[in-house]
């Protein structure tokens, strides 16, 4: 699946300072139903966003006019739980290109960089400037610059180095994945394969 | 320096090492199910791609399909969608698929290793995080997202930087309804929910050699729940046994060398581990959750903790208490619950419904209590016909359903209502996991068939 590029994002950013964020949150199961990665957006958190009755709930991040932005800045742990790529679709969808969190859940992370979310991960007093940052000015802009792998806060001009692997970055800068790599190996998995006991 | 169980696995599967990027590692088995494969072939078929090695991948209906009257069309039509999607992709592609009916049909993770289709020293894949089920056979196994279920489809190979390594040790004897769901209960909640990120841990000790595959499946499954990649354990005579005769399992003298090398498959006496932690057995008691994340367990006859004695945070803590309607310091023994679940890959085997039996033989169902009692497959169903359980339960007014993952992820019609509590033996108490507004509190088959007969949070040592 290619996705855009990524390269400087500079952006406000909403603020979810809750640990252990799961992806039962995330996309709660009830909506993997869909065989078409198509409207995900809409349900990227829906027991946080929505009381039963469909109405909005007026406290939650998502629903409040104060924040807006392609970055999400979550608690430690983001993304654990279930392997559903749906929470990383979800979080596309709804318009955010990056997450930021002190702590990432594996496969969460690896199905970000797969579908062109950048997962920034930072360390815990990094996270909470960026908290704080946002406390003071909702519309504060975070920098997210990926050929220099650096997060800034704009306004005080704090920065932080995130790591990311050479392959990866590739990708994420060219908008490539893994299967236009891999089908360039075909021959060579071939041999491998006749190389197997089971 | 010698290698660890995992080194040996890995290194042996490795096609290509990426320069400043992860490995390509071949894939020998990769599972499917419905839910997160209509996307990835999709995405095959807009890449004019083919399955690779079609006979290398199996898929099953499983978290969407009802639990009762399945010979009946499933009426929900986005879930009966689904299920089609699953049998026309697989169908196109030349996979083999066990759908609904099938007389292999079950839950992925439960059918897979009943076939053979796990053996040692394999690597596995399935779109499901709990495919960390199968490293109790010495396999790597481990879950993926839908793009990688799309890449193992048209290479079988993945592209994963290697995890760091741990080893967890637990050494002893377990005490009395001490079960292998309460080791893994007790280890996450030593570690949290994300203790084990980044690493792939194998487990060791002689709880684990004492094991039977069954208990070593429920260890290795909940592996995730700490954050871990996965979790293995190396095969020894107990595996072999399992797995011998199986309809995929090699035969022959396929078996007699596949057989040669399993038994080569153990952490070197010097390997190093990045991490290593050590368990006493005797400090482990039967295990409830009180919160809403697995690392939130506590000994069955401890009080609900005070936020600093535990690993979350302090607003985390109150949200998760504030959900489950639950103070510090209460006793979670004798509060009243609603529903019971058996079943899922974690506890959905013969022995976790002969422990369900072992408990309410000769009594009744309390009346308060909704009982789903879910077989993970066919063959669990058709074991426990045939070794009179099914007389046990229904003597006691317990009703037996179909196979499938039910009330686990509650896709399906299976879900706890809003502010009930259930005590099931499935592996995740997240906020509205079994249904909005759900209240989980994960346990023991042997603590859910002491809660199903009492109505409330129960020692089953007191029964
Ligand atoms: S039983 Fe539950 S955890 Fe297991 S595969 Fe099904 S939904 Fe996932």
């Amino acid at each position: 699946m290619a996705y855009d590029k990524f390269e400087i994002l500079k952006s406000s950013a909403y603020p979810l300072p809750i640990d252990n964020v799961d992806t039962d949150q995330l996309i709660p199961a009830r909506f993997l139903k869909a065989t078409e990665r198509k409207g995900f957006g809409d349900n990227l958190f829906r027991d946080w966003r929505y009381n039963s009755d469909g109405s909005a709930k007026s406290d939650f991040v998502l629903n409040d006019n104060k924040y807006s932005g392609k970055i999400l800045v979550g608690g430690k742990n983001f993304g654990s739980g279930s392997s559903r790529e749906h929470a990383a679709w979800a979080i596309y969808d709804f318009g955010f290109r990056c997450v930021i969190s002190s702590e990432f859940a594996d496969i969460f992370k690896n199905n970000c960089l797969n579908i062109g979310v950048l997962p920034v991960q930072v360390s815990d007093e990094f996270a909470k400037k960026i908290f704080a940052a946002i406390e003071s000015d909702p519309k504060a802009e975070i920098e997210v610059n990926l050929p220099d792998q650096k997060v800034i806060i704009l306004a005080t001009g704090e920065s932080e180095s995130f790591p990311i692997n050479g392959y990866k970055k590739g990708n994420m800068l060219n908008g490539f994945d893994d299967i236009d790599y891999l089908n360039n190996m075909k021959e060579e998995i071939k041999a491998f394969a006749e190389t197997r006991l089971f | 320096m010698g290698n660890t169980l995992f080194d040996k696995v890995w290194d042996s599967h490795l096609v290509r090492k990426v320069n400043d990027g992860p490995d390509v590692i071949f894939i020998d088995r990769h599972l499917v199910h419905e839910v997160t494969s209509p996307v990835a072939f999709l995405g095959l078929k807009n890449r004019g791609i083919s399955v690779m090695f079609p006979e290398k991948t199996f898929a099953v209906a499983d978290h969407n399909t009802p639990t009762i009257n399945q010979h009946l069309p499933v009426t929900n039509i986005e879930s009966a969608n689904q299920l089609d999607t699953l049998e026309r992709n697989t169908n196109e592609f030349g996979i083999s698929h066990w759908g609904l009916g099938h007389a292999k049909n079950g839950v992925v993770h439960v059918v897979a290793p009943e076939n053979g289709v796990i053996v040692p020293g394999a690597t596995v894949v399935c779109g499901d995080s709990h495919t960390s089920t199968h490293g109790a056979f010495g396999a790597i196994a481990f879950g993926i997202g839908t793009s990688e279920v799309e890449m193992v489809l048209a290479s079988q190979n993945i592209m994963q930087a290697k995890p760091k390594k741990m080893r967890i040790n637990v050494n002893g004897e377990l005490s009395n309804s001490v079960t292998p769901k309460d080791v893994a209960l007790y280890i996450i909640s030593q570690l949290s929910t994300s203790g084990a990120t980044g690493y792939f841990v194998e487990y060791a000790g002689d709880v684990f050699e004492k094991m039977t595959m069954e208990g070593r499946m429920t260890v290795c499954n909940l592996s995730i729940e700490m954050g871990a990649r996965g979790g293995m354990i190396a095969p020894d005579q107990a595996t072999f046994d399992y797995v011998q005769g199986k309809e995929f399992a090699p035969k022959g003298k396929d078996w007699d060398k596949a057989m040669e090398y399993w038994k080569t498959l153990k952490t070197d006496d010097d390997a190093v581990f990045d991490k290593e932690l050590t368990f006493s057995a005797s400090d482990i008691d039967p295990m409830i959750t009180y919160g809403t994340n697995p690392g939130m367990g506590i000994g069955l006859t401890k009080d609900v903790p005070n936020v600093e004695d535990t690993k979350e945070g302090k607003e985390t803590f109150g949200k998760s208490l504030e959900y489950m309607d639950f103070k510090e310091g209460e006793s979670m023994i004798g509060k009243t619950i609603d529903y019971v679940f058996l079943g899922s890959c974690t506890n959905g085997r013969i022995e976790d419904f002969r422990a369900f039996a072992s408990i309410i033989k000769g009594k009744k169902k309390a009346d308060n209590v909704t009982a789903w009692l879910v077989p993970g497959s066919h063959i669990v169903e058709a074991q426990i016909k045939e070794e009179g359980i099914l007389e046990i339960l229904t003597d006691a007014g317990f009703e037996l359903r179909q196979p499938g993952c039910s009330a686990c992820l509650a896709m399906n019609d299976d879900k706890i209502p809003a502010g009930k509590y259930s005590v099931s033996t499935s592996n995740r108490n997240f906020e509205g996991r079994q249904g909005p507004g759900s209240r989980t509190l994960l346990a023991s088959p042997l603590v859910a068939a002491a809660a199903a007969v009492t109505g409330k949070v129960t020692d089953p040592r007191e029964i």
